[in-house]
């Protein structure tokens, strides 16, 4: 059977229509769930009425949706919650890839297709690669199996610039050469060149960036799906790309303000890995630790916590011992609030998934902004795995490199734990003054093992 | 043209709808635009036609039906598991 073209356009408007919904639904907690079944709802139906489009191979169709679904199903059930950011961004790329496909096979079929096809063609393969093989780098980096740190040579820019002039270049002329061969030859030459530029770009970001490069490497895969969409002519593909598209750079921009950098600085800055030096003022301070009983009877006490994660939560794996001390703290008369920065963990909103995994109701969850203003009136703080987004560096010293990012101001509470295996200064390598002040204790050793103590002290008593 | 003005509505209508997500709900909301990128299926799925068929285009139409499939199937299923995740007060804890 095969669908009028009326009647298959229609299903796609309908599909678009569902995506925007379930877009806009994700906008509250309350109907984010409802939001994304809408969108999958949509997805369905794009599918349903394209194999209803015109005589397709249907057997190599069934496999190739078989074997995708159950590695696409394998891996969405089996991951970690910790693990969430490498398998977003492993599944990206993946869209990524399929992307460059598309481009690949719609100029296979068709090589003397018109500027209008091959420019969406060069525009597809070349992010789409960008997208697949940054994607993999990012996964590489989260999942521990490629170096955190910034991976940075002598000419780093002049080379990923040379790279990308060169992929115009012969993008330029993919377009407008009427030599079949020569064509071919140009289009694998630039879905090589877009690989290598994905490695290159993403090797060089270090592992506190990895919000920004997500969002923008999300966006990314919406933009290659969207020039896919002008390739083959198809509205669903450029409306549903075009959506994630934007969102990926609204989600990028906000986690660049969060660090108060440029887009340009996090892709180019090589961040962390130059900011070594020691901008020391004089006078050593010396870190003041305290003991976890004595910590219990501070904690015991108080009657308004917040708790501060980072990515060092994550590591640790303590979100549930968290949540525990969170409950006994609060059965003991205390209100308790979680504030999470924009940029804490590895992606956008990483901490609110760990803590959501812990079954802490999202109306305990605070945004940096809303904290802030009652910040003086905490009696007791908990920075835990987190660093460089309380450091209050960001506020006070023009000289550090972190200068201007806006940071929760965990230094007006009463009284600020930081626990912290070490005293090695956070990801980005900056001293945080926040350790040496009058208000602050540190207390250290593995993040969970501490919160364990501190739950069995308030069960014991 | 009028392929870039649907476009162009689109970046605005994305930009729009975005910009009100808040903070906490920012990881599924890239994982649910995520999967959404897996439109690209779509593509992939009308480039396995009879007509055009040659070795070739079976195989890399046949991959990027794979790829593109993981991409919608992983991204719905991880961004409805994390989402299941995010509770009010006093509902029922696991």
């Amino acid at each position: 059977m095969i669908l009028s073209k009326e009647l298959i356009d229609f299903g796609y408007i309908v599909a678009a229509m569902l995506f925007i919904f379930g877009l806009k639904m994700l906008n509250k907690p309350d109907t984010a769930r409802q939001g994304n079944l809408v969108s999958f709802f949509g997805m369905l139906i794009a599918i349903v009425v394209t194999l209803f489009a015109g005589k397709l191979d249907y057997k190599w169709i069934l496999i190739g949706i078989t074997i995708g679904s159950a590695i696409g199903l394998l891996f969405a059930t089996k991951v970690q919650m910790t693990a969430m950011p490498e398998m977003v961004a492993l599944f990206n790329g993946f869209g990524g890839l399929a992307s460059v496909l598309v481009g690949f096979i719609a100029f296979h079929q068709d090589n003397g297709a018109p500027i209008a096809t091959a420019i969406p063609i060069f525009l597809a393969v070349l992010i789409g690669g960008v997208c697949f093989s940054g994607s993999c780098i990012a996964y590489g980096k989260l999942a521990g199996k490629v170096t955190g740190k910034p991976v940075l040579y002598p000419g780093q820019q002049i080379v990923n610039t040379l790279i990308l002039l060169a992929l115009i270049g012969l993008g330029v002329f993919f377009v407008v050469t009427g030599n079949v061969q020569y064509k071919y030859n140009t289009i694998y030459e630039i879905i090589g060149l877009a690989l290598v530029l994905g490695v290159l770009s993403v090797i060089a970001i270090g592992g506190a960036d990895m919000p920004v490069v997500i969002s923008l490497l999300n966006s990314y895969s919406g933009l290659a799906a969207c020039a896919a969409g002008f390739v083959i002519g198809n509205n669903v593909l450029i409306v549903s790309g075009a959506l994630v598209g934007a969102s990926g750079i609204i989600l990028t921009n906000v986690m660049c303000k969060a660090m108060n950098r440029s887009l340009a600085n996090v892709l180019f800055g090589g961040f962390g890995a130059v900011t070594t030096k020691k901008s020391g003022p004089g006078e050593k301070k010396e870190a003041k630790a305290v003991s976890v009983s004595d910590a219990y009877l501070v904690l015991e006490a108080a009657r308004n916590v917040v708790v501060v994660p980072g990515y060092g939560m994550a590591v640790a794996q303590a979100q549930h011992t968290v949540r525990e001390l969170g409950d006994l703290l609060e059965e003991n008369g205390a209100e308790v609030r979680y504030a999470i920065h924009p940029v804490a963990g590895r992606m956008p909103g990483h901490m609110n998934v760990l803590l959501a995994e812990a079954n802490v109701p999202y109306e305990q969850l605070f945004e940096m902004d809303d904290v802030n203003p009652i910040m003086s009136t905490v009696d007791v703080c908990i920075v835990i795995g987190a660093n460089d987004v309380v450091n209050p560096a960001a506020r006070e010293d023009e000289s550090s490199p972190i200068y201007g990012m806006p940071i929760i101001n965990v230094d007006e509470a009463s009284t600020v734990f930081v626990l912290k295996r070490s005293m090695n200064p956070g990801f980005a390598g900056i001293e945080n003054p926040l350790f040496f002040k009058d208000n602050t204790r540190m207390i250290f050793g593995d993040a969970k093992a501490t919160i364990q103590s501190l739950v069995s002290e308030f069960k014991e008593s | 043209m009028l392929l870039i003005f649907v476009f162009l509505l689109s970046i605005l209508l994305g930009i729009e709808l975005i910009t009100k997500v808040p903070s906490q709900l920012h990881t599924p909301l890239m994982s649910g635009s995520n999967a959404i990128s897996g439109i690209t299926i779509v593509g992939a799925l009308l480039a396995l036609n009879h007509l055009e068929n040659d070795l070739l285009s079976t195989i890399i139409g046949t991959a990027a039906v794979i790829f593109a499939t993981i991409n919608v199937v992983g991204g719905y299923v991880v961004t409805n598991r994390m989402l299941a995740m995010f509770k009010k007060k006093g509902e029922n804890k696991q």
